[in-house]
């Protein structure tokens, strides 16, 4: 059986490590400062306690007030798996560093979080968009992308035919 | 094994100086842009490689995806939870049990959902079933890819669709099953279903005998396969390979022992291995992924309790055979949740984001085609056109799952 190891358990060993490094801790993730991401990466890649070689999975998440980037990441040395945030706060143009350079299997994953959010990888060799075309406006997962009249944001607020206002939105900005 | 990398390099410096001795003067050579596909048999759908050639020898390959691209990471945020399960099943439209399955687990690990012992197995008998359908269907499209034009495919399809047939009878679809439900399976199977299950299982270890004898020793696979396409295992883990193409790789790593999910942990069996990494070893995978898929089977259909098959989540709604399934209104707890499975592609994720509302606030799929897909400008530069198609075929992508 896979351990999953909780983000305060990885948050506690990262800060033991490289202090200040950590930004936030939860039961899911730990959230590591963007300056240092990469070297927190490499160490929890190539550390014998460690040993995350493979990335699982990387994706990014439009919080509404502020982007993340999500890296599941699975060792299989000691069966364990654990989860690695990483938080842009600029609503606008959303940066983080590239984690190519420790996993090459992200490339195809950061553009595809490029394409779909916006979110610039810093070092990536290669960001272009991969699903959508070159020059095609805006990025379709932003939550704030082609809003209903109202200002009103994708997601459903109540279930279809529960009592309520008309449209139904994931409140207003 | 990054011989044939540099034999390529090799092999085109020599082409060059042999015209340049024969004419006397050097030739002005560019290099030559091919696309294959989007319209294209070899790319398994709607899929575009460009590969950059100087004669036969691949400089640059470029894949060009998204003709496909429905957008349904966005489409399931407008949606509740039990009305995106049918989006699962047209990722991958080839293993779209699998697809429910990897859903329907990420939604109950994220409600702490405990689900009857029945429907686990259920769901590992169908998930398994799946598999040999899957994997049938990739096995003859990739000697299809060699050149033994449509017989292999035939033969495999005969058997496939004796599964789809048992499909049809738990669930009424074929394709697009839409059999799992959070909490467990939308219905359970009926009466006539075990023996004919059981008929199967006799049948197949005939069926699958006779594709070993029809494809392993074939020597036009083999002088196509073998040393093609080599990944090594390091290479495979950095480059988030999964499934039987990392395993072909040698690294025996696979879910359903890792990390047992449904019934796996009280089922026995082997994980298949390659050693070399190239595309005969993936398939060599492949082919003894069957027969476990097949033990499995068998002994599951022997262990299945009998019992409820859905936990009551929500507001059931009672079909009219008096049965409750389908929960359609409940909303989870604060929180996020990264389910995955071992799909007959490899390692299908779904990492879902709940605010405690009806639907989820972000729904990502990490889909086993589109991440294998990584290492392929690897494995294609200095290959021939010719090889190029069969590492294609070895990646085994279902295109509705690499643009989602």
């Amino acid at each position: 059986m896979t351990t999953f190891v909780t983000g305060f358990e990885i948050a506690g060993q990262i800060d033991a490590k490289f202090p200040g490094a950590v930004q936030d801790a939860q039961p899911e993730f730990a959230a590591v400062k963007p300056e240092k991401l990469i070297e927190v990466l490499t160490w929890m890649r190539d550390d014998d306690g460690h040993r995350y070689r493979f990335l699982s999975s990387l994706t990014g998440v439009d919080r509404i007030d502020w982007f993340e980037v999500a890296y599941h990441l699975e060792s299989f040395q000691h069966n364990r798996k654990t989860t690695i945030k990483v938080i842009s706060e600029d609503r606008e143009n959303p940066k983080v560093p590239s984690a190519v350079p420790v996993w090459p299997g992200a490339q195809l994953q950061e553009r595809e979080a490029y394409d779909l959010l916006g979110i610039v990888f810093e070092g990536n060799p290669d960001l272009r968009r991969i699903f959508l075309w070159e020059g095609f406006a805006g990025f379709p997962l932003r939550k704030d992308y082609l809003n209903m009249p109202g200002g009103q944001m994708a997601g459903l607020e109540r279930f279809p035919g529960e009592p309520g206002v008309e449209l139904s939105g994931r409140g207003t900005e | 094994m990054t011989l044939r990398r540099d034999s390529g390099q090799a092999l085109r410096q020599d082409s060059g100086q042999a015209l340049r001795r024969d004419s006397g003067q050097a030739i002005k050579s560019e290099p030559f842009v091919v696309n294959i596909g989007p319209q294209h048999p070899s790319t398994h759908g709607v899929f575009r490689l460009k590969l950059t050639l100087d004669g036969e020898r691949i400089l640059d390959a470029d894949m060009v995806m998204g003709y496909l691209h429905r957008s349904m990471e966005k489409l399931a945020e407008e949606r509740t939870y039990t009305q995106n399960i049918p989006f699962t099943d047209r990722t991958d439209y080839l293993a779209a049990m699998t697809g429910n399955l990897a859903y329907v687990m990420a939604v109950e690990k994220l409600m702490e959902i405990e689900v009857p012992e029945r429907a686990k197995f259920l769901r590992t008998i169908m998930s398994e079933l799946q598999r040999i359908a899957s994997h049938a269907m990739a096995i003859g499209i990739f000697a299809n890819d060699c050149g033994a034009w449509q017989t292999p495919v035939m033969h495999m399809f005969r058997d496939r669709e004796k599964i789809l047939d048992l499909f049809e009878m738990a669930c009424g679809a074929r394709l697009t099953l839409n059999y799992m439900r959070i909490g467990g399976v939308s219905r359970d199977i009926p009466p006539e279903w075990m023996p004919q299950a059981r008929k199967l299982l006799k049948e197949l270890p005939k069926r699958f005998a006779e594709y070993e004898d029809l494809l392993l020793s074939n020597e036009i696979i083999i002088a196509r396969s073998r040393g093609v396409g080599v990944l090594t295992a390091d290479e495979a883990i950095a480059h988030s390979v999964s499934g039987p193409m990392l395993r072909g790789s040698g690294v025996a790593w696979d879910i359903r022992k890792a990390d047992p999910y449904a019934a796996y942990d009280q089922l026995d069996f082997d994980i298949a291995v390659g050693t070399n990494g190239d595309v005969y070893d993936r398939f060599v995978v492949r082919l003894a992924e069957l027969r476990q898929s097949l033990h499995i089977l068998e002994q599951a259909l022997d262990m299945m309790p009998s019992g409820p098959v859905h936990e009551r989540v929500g507001t059931a709604t009672v079909q009219p055979w008096g049965q409750a399934v389908a929960p359609l209104a409940f909303r989870p707890p604060v929180g996020e949740a990264y389910g995955r499975i071992e799909s007959p592609r490899g390692e299908l994720g779904y990492y879902i984001v709940s605010d405690g509302g009806p639907s989820p606030f972000r729904f990502h799929i990490r889909s086993p085609s589109f991440i294998n897909l990584t290492p392929l400008k690897l494995l294609s530069v200095g290959a021939t056109v010719a090889d190029a198609i069969v590492i294609l075929g070895s990646v085994d992508i279902v295109v509705g799952e690499v643009d989602r």
